[in-house]
């Protein structure tokens, strides 16, 4: 099977700025991807790119095998996308919020749409510029799952929600996942939100990709390794954040050799990421590994 | 049935948190061969966690004998899981630990003291670790 998104060489430039640059990589099918990056890494681009919105300078990406660009209706119809602050109309109601859902969309699920909007006890009569942020994703998340996507990209779907609706939020779409076997790539600050629900990781600085894989693997491959500053040096494998103990020192490694002497540790996804986060060069594999789908 | 709850900051995996739920569930005769386990999508919406975690989390229990599932009827506490004790002696073991936990704190012994003490009062017994 395809991957749900593959990028080769994916670039993207802004004047002389690149925002997304030589970018590989390659989300398997079924997987809840974790986008991550500071702000400015190149998250909302990649995202965009991947979608079709924007057109690369270098390289090319594709969903389910096909290109946004060569073939924009067939992406089209496989993707769901919740943009940054979730636009929606604030003047139209919930109901024509749906409707125009429906109108827009050949695979719309009206009743879901609406048995959605009933579960979370969302008035369909109430214009949607007077629901609370919580809902307004709520309706977002409603319009993208509706057209039944097989990939489901949500940039920053939780920002500004309060912890309970966060909550809500993450549980609608991970059922949503439980029920269609969806694919989703959503990029997030929150990574205690993240440990829940991802099973895959992409970590982007500086508009390069520093590291992807699933999280099964890529977390007991990084270890802390413990041991004499002065031996540093005998550390083997990829040094992803380096210590600064002066006599005894913590090494963050990927596939590490251990030296004689030394301890290793394991990492928390939330370790990992603000590692790789705290050295935007570290990392930066030059091609996708192959990952089992 | 039961409910799973999740402590994302004890550093334990969600799905060996799950996995612990059940068979300490198991253990204490809350759950009894034949109890049906929450179905995965109930467990997903409910902690808002990868399906792929809760799935996982019943792999396991099934491989080690903990469980079985019927294909499209659910997951189940299995014939082949360790016997808990009966509830009524459940009870009556967890208040002769209250009982004593109160004369350990009476006696002026913190958590650290009394895990301590517990720890070298099993190994003393030679109780016998199953699974």
């Amino acid at each position: 099977m395809n991957p749900a998104l593959e990028a080769t060489g994916l670039g993207k430039r802004y004047g002389s700025t690149w925002a997304v640059r030589d970018l590989s990589l390659s989300v398997p099918p079924g997987r809840v991807a974790a986008l991550v990056g500071p702000n400015g890494a190149g998250k909302t681009t990649l995202l965009q790119l991947a979608v079709g919105l924007l057109t690369p300078d270098t390289g090319e990406s594709t969903v389910f095998g096909w290109s946004p660009r060569r073939h924009p209706t067939l992406v089209l119809a496989r993707i769901g996308f919740v943009a940054q602050d979730r636009p929606l109309y604030r003047r139209f109601t919930v109901a024509e919020t749906l409707r125009m859902g429906r109108e827009l969309n050949p695979k719309w699920d009206q009743p879901m749409a609406e048995q959605r909007m009933r579960r979370l006890e969302i008035p369909l009569e109430r214009p949607v510029g007077r629901l609370s942020g919580g809902q307004q994703a709520q309706i977002a998340l409603a319009l993208a799952l509706s057209k039944r996507p097989e990939l489901l990209l949500l940039d920053e779907p939780v920002a500004n929600l309060d912890p309970l609706a966060r909550r809500l939020f993450l549980s609608e779409l991970m059922a949503a996942v439980a029920a269609d076997g969806l694919t989703v790539i959503l990029s997030s600050h929150l990574v205690a939100d993240l440990e829940r629900v991802a099973d895959h990781l992409v970590i982007l600085g500086g508009g390069r990709l520093q590291v992807a894989g699933d999280l099964d693997l890529l977390l007991p491959e990084h270890r802390w390794l413990i041991g004499p500053a002065a031996e540093a040096g005998r550390v083997g494998g990829t040094v992803v954040q380096a210590g600064t103990g002066e006599r005894q020192c913590r090494v963050l490694v990927r596939r590490p050799r251990v030296p004689p002497g030394w301890t290793a540790e394991p990492v928390s996804l939330e370790d990992l990421v603000l590692a790789y986060l705290a050295n935007p060069i570290a990392g930066a594999l030059p091609m996708p590994e192959a990952v089992p789908a | 049935m039961i409910d799973f709850h999740l402590d994302t900051r004890s550093g334990v995996s969600a799905y060996m948190q799950i996995v612990h739920q059940v068979q300490r569930a198991v253990r204490c005769g809350l759950l009894t061969p034949g109890d049906r386990l929450p179905a995965a999508r109930e467990v997903v919406a409910a902690l808002a966690i990868n399906p792929n975690t809760v799935l996982k989390a019943y792999t396991e229990l099934e491989r080690d004998g903990w469980a079985a599932s019927r294909a499209g009827v659910g997951t189940f506490v299995a014939e082949t899981a360790p016997r808990g004790v009966d509830l009524e002696v459940h009870d009556r073991l967890v208040r002769s630990l209250r009982t004593w936990l109160r004369e350990a704190a009476e006696a002026g012994l913190d958590h650290d003291a009394v895990e301590a003490l517990f720890t070298l009062a099993l190994d003393a017994a030679g109780v016998k670790r199953v699974a």
